[in-house]
């Protein structure tokens, strides 16, 4: 064998076999558990498509998948539009430019958790801080997280402001690939501000809005530390999120059948969403 | 109207900044304030008490769990860069068999989203028999897909002259790789070391799932199993612990922000 090939598959084989033990088999015992029945405790029975159908058939999880939608609808434009609207602010010539920069990314270093039980404080229907500004306007207070209509949105807006800095990033780099003879001559056209970001500054911003959108969506459907610290998942199950149900299957109910059942069924609901926006999305571009 | 223009600029950038920057501000201030002041939008208590320190320290194991936390950590980003590097340089530079294979297994992967695998990986852990160990919390992330990736592109890059000469110099792969590859690399090696850090340093539901036993719980997990069983009892307790996790981070974020920043952003544009 030559000395090469020796020691590219000595090099690679701890990885290899990384692989095999946590992707692969994980993979394929995935989708051998939505056909069984396992508690941890006795051994694994074959279930046929009992999950398969319970999970068809339960209230629960369509409530989660519907509350994820609804955090989406809310939590995609919104981070669209914000990241967008600071980049543009950013790539201007500035003072401070990087105080403004690192300020806006503060909160995407900091834990989730932290942010959760931070914002279930600014959030509080009494002593909460944003009631009590709502207060000095004269306004009343807003019960934000245990109001059932309220709920979700309030987490909604959290996550677009925890993470807005990392879009803001994304749109900046974006921003530095609009030759500047496309800006000059448009000036030149003399159009207005409006014009130049309606007709250049927007289309040539369509990469990175498509991928704004995709990691935005994978991101809303992975939510689980927010609902888990701040409501519960309540009020009335509106806050629950398909990952603290699957969570909850799995830790509280011991059912690793039906848990693994609802991870597959997300990964594809996760697949065909972001197919479909890519598609969408992707098809603006020809108008 | 051009310097009408300038001012609304920096009104507004003030404003965007204050929303993001004031919260964790407030956060401080009230973990220093008797329970009696914590509403008030001040960020200067009347009455500076360490009180809410003291509490959170006597309730739960936040010492440890730091330890915890900066050991895991700091074990899983030292595999990473070692592991992920010698992974790389093979990838990128050796030619044998599986490599083809190896490539797409690790854009596959990442295509993969966790909540798939995170059910059979909780079972396979359970078997192992590593619950409430450290192996449950460090032995899943040894290899990073993401890092290995971002490590081979740059390795790519490096000319093939700088390894035919250490060859002929009588090196081995794994000398050229530590001596000649990675001071070249530091750039690169510095991005994979903060997002593999900050993302174990913030993982929560895979500590969850895996660790009951309070001793060896991280700071994340701590903090929410903290406030969520009432344990704080106050705002200002439970503030107070979660400034345990905040404050190295935050510290290490006002030395290193620009690295930070490419780090985390380039890592989940990659990922």
């Amino acid at each position: 064998m030559r000395a090469e090939e020796r020691s590219g598959s000595l090099l690679t084989a701890p990885y290899a076999a990384f692989l095999l033990i946590f992707a692969v088999y994980p993979i394929a015992f995935a989708l051998a558990l939505v056909f069984m029945q396992w508690d941890l405790v006795t051994t694994p029975s074959f279930a046929g498509f009992d999950n398969v159908r319970l999970l068809a058939n339960d209230g629960r999880f369509w409530r989660a998948v519907a509350n994820t939608f609804v955090f989406l609808s809310i939590h995609v434009p919104l981070q669209i539009a914000s990241a967008l609207a600071l980049a543009l602010a950013l790539n201007r010539r500035l003072v401070l430019r990087g105080f403004w920069r690192a300020s806006f990314f503060l909160p995407v270093v900091i834990s989730g958790a932290v942010v959760a039980i931070l914002w279930s404080h600014l959030y509080a229907t009494d002593v909460g801080l944003i009631n009590r500004l709502l207060a000095r306007i004269g306004l009343n207070p807003v019960p934000w997280l245990t109001d059932p209509a309220t709920a979700m949105p309030a987490i909604a807006v959290m996550v677009t402001w925890k993470n807005v800095g990392f879009y803001v990033i994304i749109y900046l780099a974006g921003l530095q690939y609009i030759p500047r003879s496309c800006q000059e001559a448009i000036e030149i056209e003399g159009a207005s501000a409006w014009q130049r970001f309606r007709y250049l500054t927007l289309p040539s911003l369509l990469p990175q809005t498509l991928l704004v959108v995709t990691l935005s969506t994978i991101n809303g459907f992975q939510l689980f530390i927010e609902p888990y610290v701040m409501t519960g998942g309540g009020p009335l199950r509106r806050t629950y999120s398909v990952v603290l149900y699957l969570y909850t299957n799995a830790f509280a109910y011991q059912k690793m059948g039906y848990a693994a059942t609802i991870g597959v069924a997300l990964a594809l609901i996760i697949g065909t969403v972001v197919l479909i926006q890519r598609r969408t999305i992707g098809r603006t571009e020809a108008l | 109207m051009k310097t009408f223009r300038r001012v609304a600029l920096y009104a507004g950038l003030t404003i965007a900044a204050i929303t993001f920057i004031y919260p964790f501000l407030w956060m401080a201030s009230a973990t220093f304030k008797p329970p009696i002041e914590v509403g008030s939008l001040s960020l200067i208590p009347n009455h500076i008490t360490f009180d809410n320190y003291r509490t959170m320290w006597a309730r739960a194991p936040f010492g440890r769990a730091l330890l915890n936390s900066a050991f895991v950590a700091t074990t899983i980003t030292l595999a990473v860069l070692l592991f992920g590097s010698m992974t790389a340089y093979a990838m990128a530079r050796l030619s044998f068999r599986g490599r083809p294979v190896l490539n797409a297994a690790t854009i596959a992967v990442l295509l993969v989203p966790g909540q798939l695998t995170l059910i059979p990986l909780y079972t396979l852990i359970v078997q192992l028999g590593w619950i409430d160990t450290y192996a449950a919390l460090i032995v899943p992330y040894l290899f990073n897909a993401t890092a290995i990736l971002m490590l081979r592109q740059f390795f790519l890059q490096i000319p093939q002259s700088l390894i035919d000469s250490a060859r002929m110099d009588g090196m081995g792969e794994l000398r050229i790789l530590f001596t000649i590859f990675w001071p070249l690399s530091k750039p690169v090696l510095s991005i994979v070391a903060i997002f593999t850090f900050m993302g174990s340093w913030n993982e929560v539901l895979w500590p969850l799932l895996v660790v009951r036993d309070q001793h060896l719980m991280t700071l994340p997990q701590l903090l929410t199993v903290f406030a969520l069983g009432g344990g704080a009892g106050t705002i200002g307790v439970s503030l107070a612990s979660a400034m345990v996790l905040v404050v190295p981070v935050v510290i290490a974020y006002a030395f290193l922000q620009r690295n930070f920043i490419e780090s985390m952003a380039g890592a989940g544009i990659k990922g």
